[in-house]
């Protein structure tokens, strides 16, 4: 997948879910179906008349957001090919419907809210004001200067530190951001990518000097960096250097970070780009198997590093499509794993997942309605099996978001946890119709993709041509158009619109971030030893320049001397250069 | 008076850019797009551009508009920027629009500017292009 080369594998699958579909099963007996068969017909004619229940004459059209035609009604017949072991149970292969034997049973998900802005020291009491709510995971967001690798007193920052979250210009702030949080007693995720390895370092330089060891950490940073260059576009160097970097990773941490999740393989930013369902589900598990195959070529055992994989979706405001795809893409990824990269050990196919709800799909016209889509969507990753979630705030399409829209977002997952009963039977849409038929259509189109891609030249090929961000846009544009010629609505924007001055109260940043992070960098590069910051980039930068070495060892070195995220993230720039993205329009 | 019809008339050329550091280009691809379908000859910047880079491809380009677009609350600095910069290089009769995630309270400083348009998310592309249409026919009229 990652080099690329024809797989038969993708086709095959494809055409068995297709044949499949002609074929009956066993759940259901050939008379029984006839009989609803019958029954169909007689409902048809008596409701439909001769139009059938053909939805021609409907303005929209009947389908899914993902373009996939939809019948009026579900019956048996739609599964009539099912067999039971295709569904299975709960923690058992295939694991569609959950990765858990209890599921939520045994414990709810990780509420887990992304947070980050201003200084480290408005973050750290973000943090702690969360905790103090009830959240039980820590997620912290980046500033845009922190992201691309670059300090807080570069050129390239000016404007943009502390404005779309935390910035991090040396291991002085994480101690900040996590001062008086015992790093032993909770799991961070950290959304950071290019730099990613630099993070992770300092992460585990502030373990150290809080004495915890880094063998106990628990969280991640994300250091997906195949989905930045199909979708969210924070990259630094070009894609080889980057997947070396996550490979000097993987086999750090395997060794030393054990219980960390040192990919987030993330669709998240692929579906906020533009995509449809089905193609984030395809290209994220197709970057999830090009990160097997990197883990595979730098000699580690499948069995070593799968475990430490998780994955990140995204969840839209197409209810059943979300759902569809959560389930379709856990057994996805056990069957691929087991059947093509030949995994036995079961803690390795399981595919445990974060969900965000969709930024894109909040409005900026009557924010409010936001908490209700949010809603909508939390309960789809829900009813999906998430293992932990984000909702967002009903002000950010306005801006990053103020405590009181917090707190809402964070009651609505505790009112899903607690009020609604939702989470007392384990995929509780499981054997519906419906959302078994579209859990296997939506399955159908990622082997398709998954072939398109291999037969492209597999992922690095695809990225470098272009071909998956041109065919997210070409699906954004389709989006974009069907909301303007009204095929699709988004109410208080095409819909139900009206006027507004200023609804809602948003946060403020002002330029105080900045003016306080290069004065504490300045602080921080009069007092650190000169000498050692040196010897460590050099050594480091050695590092960059032999393909074997491994770089993240000499890295955390730097980030405990103070080098700062600049300095290491230049000597990579010295060595690999820059990337320059194809032509997609 | 022939001439200066066709001139008004003449295809527009614009340059669509996001002059900072933002890789949110969903919304900039899906404008050139909307641009390119409603018949201007469409230049887009690439990511990362610095607002130097962007005047400098304007210039280059010579063409009759630069639309900004920013999500990461960088606009109030890097939009006039270029403006500036695009005057400093001979560029005054450009026009320059944007749009992104701008607040209400930063619109008037960036209007006095001249920096029009500023459409949020949820705007309509035919009153986005219209708008370019009609600073640009203003702009021709004035020449």
């Amino acid at each position: 997948m990652l080099r690329g080369g024809k797989d038969a594998y993708w086709r095959r699958k494809a055409k068995e879910i297709v044949e499949k579909r002609a074929r009956e099963g066993t759940l259901y007996d050939g008379k029984a179906i006839e009989n609803v068969r019958k029954g169909l017909k007689q409902w048809e004619d008596a409701f439909y008349g001769t139009r059938g229940a053909a939805p021609a004459d409907e303005k929209r059209g009947f389908q899914t957001a993902s373009g996939i035609p939809l019948k009026p009604l579900y019956t048996p017949i739609d599964v009539s090919n099912a067999e039971y072991p295709d569904q299975g149970f709960p923690g058992v292969y295939p694991f569609l419907r959950g990765v858990h034997p209890t599921m939520y049973r045994g414990r709810p998900w990780t509420m887990r809210m992304f947070s980050g802005f201003g200084t480290p020291e408005d973050t750290n009491k973000r943090l702690k004001l969360l905790l103090e709510h009830g959240e039980t995971g820590l997620s912290v967001a980046f500033d845009m200067p922190t992201l691309y690798g670059y300090d807080c007193d570069h050129q390239r920052a000016h404007g943009e530190v502390g404005r779309c979250g935390v910035n991090v210009s040396s291991m002085k702030d994480m101690e900040v951001i996590f001062d008086g949080i015992p790093l032993d007693r909770v799991s961070t995720s950290m959304t950071i990518n290019a730099p990613a390895t630099v993070l992770t370092c300092m992460y585990a330089g502030v373990a150290k000097k809080q004495g915890v060891p880094i063998a106990r950490l628990r969280g991640t940073a994300q250091a997906d960096m195949l989905k930045e260059y199909i979708a969210q576009k924070e990259w630094v160097y070009p894609p080889e250097a980057h997947l070396r970097l996550v490979r000097d990773l993987m086999v750090f941490a395997t060794k030393e970070m054990p219980l960390w999740n040192y990919i987030s393989i993330s669709g998240y930013h692929i579906r906020e780009a533009g995509s449809s369902a089905a193609q984030e589900l395809a290209f994220t598990l197709a970057d999830g198997f090009g990160y097997v195959e990197l883990g595979l070529e730098a000699g580690l055992k499948v069995e070593q590093f799968a475990p430490r994989l998780s994955f990140f979706f995204n969840s839209t405001m197409d209810f059943f499509e979300e759902i569809a795809k959560f389930r379709a893409a856990r057994r996805i990824w056990a069957r691929v794993l087991s059947e093509k990269y030949g995994v036995k050990d079961k803690r390795s196919l399981l595919m445990r997942f974060h969900t965000q709800t969709s930024g894109a799909s909040l409005t900026w016209q009557q924010p409010l309605n936001n908490a209700v889509r949010t809603a909508i969507e939390a309960l789809a990753a829900v009813l999906g099996g998430t293992q932990s979630l984000h909702t967002n705030s009903y002000d950010e399409a306005w801006a990053l978001p103020t405590e009181q829209a917090v707190e809402v977002a964070l009651r609505t997952q505790q009112i899903i946890a607690e009020e609604t009963g939702v989470p007392n039977v384990i995929d509780p849409l499981g054997g519906s119709y419906y959302v078994e038929w579209l859990t296997e259509q939506i399955e159908e189109e990622a082997y398709k993709y998954f072939d398109r891609i291999d037969s492209a030249g597999g992922l690095l090929r695809a990225i470098k041509t272009g071909y998956l961000q041109r065919e997210i846009a070409e699906n954004s544009y389709r989006l974009s158009k069907r909301i303007e010629e009204g095929k699709d609505s988004v109410v208080g924007v095409n819909k139900y619109a009206k006027s507004e001055k200023k609804p809602i109260e948003t946060l403020k940043i002002n330029f105080k971030a900045q003016r306080s992070q290069i004065r504490r960098l300045a602080a921080v590069k009069l007092e650190r030893n000169q000498a050692k910051v040196k010897a460590a980039l050099s050594k480091m930068g050695k590092a960059f320049e032999n393909e074997d070495a491994n770089s993240i060892y000499p890295m955390l070195e730097a980030v405990t001397q103070y080098a700062t995220l600049g300095e290491i993230v230049d000597e990579g720039r010295r060595v690999w250069g820059r990337f320059e993205e194809p032509q997609i329009l | 008076m022939a001439k200066k019809t066709a001139a008004i008339q003449k295809k527009i050329r614009i340059l669509v850019a996001k002059p900072g550091l933002d890789g949110h280009d969903r919304g900039v691809l899906v404008l050139a797009r909307a641009f390119r379908d409603a018949g201007m000859e469409v230049i887009y910047s690439g990511l990362l551009p610095s607002p130097e880079q962007v005047a400098q491809m304007a210039i280059d380009e010579d063409v009759d508009v630069v639309a900004l677009s920013l999500l990461n609350g960088a606009h109030m600095t890097a939009f006039p920027k270029v403006k500036k910069l695009l005057d400093k290089m001979g560029g005054k009769d450009i026009v320059v629009v944007g749009g992104g995630i701008i607040p209400e309270e930063d619109k008037p400083k960036l209007l006095k500017l001249g920096i029009t348009g500023l459409y949020g998310p949820g705007s309509s592309f035919e009153e986005i292009v219209e708008h370019v249409r009609g600073r640009v026919r203003k702009e021709r009229r004035r020449e």
